[in-house]
């Protein structure tokens, strides 16, 4: 049994004068107040990684960084699926004893701490070294590569894709902390510069400065406590051209087994927050969990299905696609945005009820997988 | 593979076989994989076991290149200067017949399904499979 009872978000953008360590420094202050402990309370610390500060040991150099001296320091690296996988991590860490309260961070200077080619090549390595990097791809191209096989086989169009982009958009609207909050249309992201095709500039998430972070405890302690109460993963072949398919990444299996270790079903699903690096990521993951049939994502968007009044609304705080992204922090930003829907803090963005949330991620070209369940007590 | 299906015949390299050194990786002509004799599993990624059952010697083979393009994209926004000069630029993944899956450069106005062959061709620098639509 584990407990959210703090989260941290900075807002995510340009932070010219941050470096990761201040990233991660700020969303943990956020972090420990949201949670009413002070750093002398935590006993565990995981975290993610930072392509701009590459360390063997980066748990233990923000322990000193910060003044941690916890019994437990772990840094995981799963790419875009890191987040939930440190959350995944902290919860069993927790149920085992190693831990009484876990901190859980992430932050980078992804966006200001280097070149735009150099983020877009050093994010490209998650491809084959010798069979596929060589070939010139970028990560919008393997991306692409699914999204072209996926609408054959299902017959989404890029209108489609375009929904969910306006749709997330739409959410950032409402967060003055999402890098980008002016509103688009299904034209805009038609008309906007074409990147590997399906894929256009607003079909992908952007590169962000940010930080994000959350205390997890044995305990429901504090005034904001959730529960976790389903946890899970599902690791396919990490390149592309080593997949076994382009449109069943397990997505669905993994979050089967998530709810199933909740007692829980979708129709129990009261907000969802789904990983969208791109928009093709996003309608397969939807797709793929159940929580929109085959090829009918962005039609549902188009419906107001998934909107802040919806059945199910989603990624309230703008998702990857519009709040932004600075790697580990950013799909952890889903959690945050959950931890407030559940709490009844989110204000103008506030869904009327979200006491059951489903979350996923996923890193490298959807071939890692993490599902985790919460519950308001 | 399917069992019903017609098995390709296969071009096996031998050992101290010139051909074992000509791969495209290695800035020769040709498109490698392996297969296990006990499994039957075919693979592109070299390594000296077989990653379905972990038999330990590997064939090495020659591909005749052929296959069906599975995916494809348009990629315009290329990672660096010397994949600028060429863009935009077509990547695919091809259903080679032998039963593997392999990426590489192909025809801009290639579609999933088209039946291709591949060609190693100097791109950017480099040596890569490069594929054709088939017209035989």
């Amino acid at each position: 049994m584990s407990f959210v009872i703090g989260s941290g978000l900075t807002a995510f953008g340009r932070h010219a004068d941050l470096t990761t360590l201040d990233l991660m420094s700020r969303a943990t202050d956020l972090a420990l107040t949201d949670a009413g402990l002070e750093r002398g309370d935590i006993d565990g610390l995981v975290c993610g990684y930072s392509t701009t500060l590459p360390h063997l040991m980066l748990s233990t150099v923000f322990a000193e960084h910060y003044g941690l001296s916890p019994n437990y320091a772990h840094a995981v690296q799963l790419g875009g699926a890191t987040g939930f996988a440190l959350v995944m991590l902290a919860h069993h860490l927790i149920s085992s004893g190693a831990a009484k309260r876990v901190l859980v961070v992430a932050g980078e200077n992804r966006m200001s701490g280097q070149s735009r080619d150099s983020a877009i090549q050093v994010l490209a390595q998650v491809g084959h070294p010798i069979y596929e990097v060589p070939l010139g791809p970028t990560i919008p191209a393997y991306y692409g590569l699914v999204a072209s096989r996926y609408m054959y086989e299902f017959g989404n169009t890029e209108v489609d894709f375009a929904e969910l982009a306006v749709l997330m958009r739409r959410n950032a609207g409402r967060h003055e902390g999402a890098h980008f909050r002016k509103t688009i249309s299904v034209d805009d992201v038609m008309a906007s510069r074409a990147i590997s095709t399906p894929l256009k500039m607003l079909d992908c998430c952007s590169v962000s400065d940010g930080g994000c972070a959350f205390v997890i405890s044995a305990k429901p302690e504090g005034p904001n406590p959730v529960r976790i109460s389903g946890a899970a993963q599902r690791h396919n072949a990490q390149h592309v051209s080593a997949s076994l398919s382009l449109t069943d990444c397990h997505a669905g299996e993994c979050a089967n087994q998530a709810l199933a270790m909740a007692g829980r079903s979708l129709h129990d699903i009261e907000y969802a927050a789904i990983y969208d690096s791109f928009t093709i990521t996003l309608t397969m993951l939807l797709e793929e969990i159940g929580l929109a049939p085959r090829g009918r994502a962005g039609q549902l968007a188009r419906d107001g299905h998934f909107d802040v009044d919806g059945v199910v609304p989603l990624n309230l705080h703008g998702g990857l696609l519009s709040y932004g992204h600075c790697g580990v922090a950013g799909a952890m930003a889903h959690l945050a945005e959950t931890h407030l829907q559940m709490t009844g803090r989110a204000g103008t963005r506030q869904a009327k009820q979200a006491g059951v949330s489903l979350l996923h991620g996923d890193g490298g070209v959807l071939s890692s997988h993490v599902s985790l369940v919460m519950e308001k007590l | 593979m399917n069992d019903l299906e017609p098995t390709p015949p296969i071009n096996t390299i031998s050992a101290g076989d010139p051909l074992a050194a000509c791969s495209w990786t290695e800035g020769g002509s040709s498109l490698i994989f392996q297969s296990c004799k006990a499994c039957q599993h075919h693979w592109y990624f070299q390594r000296n076991f077989c990653p379905a059952c972990g038999q330990t010697e590997p064939i090495q083979s020659v591909s005749g290149g052929t296959g069906i393009v599975h995916a494809s994209t348009l990629l315009q926004r290329a990672p660096n200067d010397e994949f600028r000069a060429i863009a935009p630029y077509c990547i695919v993944l091809v259903d080679v017949l032998e039963g593997f899956r392999v990426m590489g450069h192909g025809d801009a106005k290639l579609f999933i399904g088209d039946s291709v062959r591949c060609e190693v061709r100097q791109i950017a620098g480099r040596s890569l499979p490069f594929f054709t639509r088939n017209s035989s």
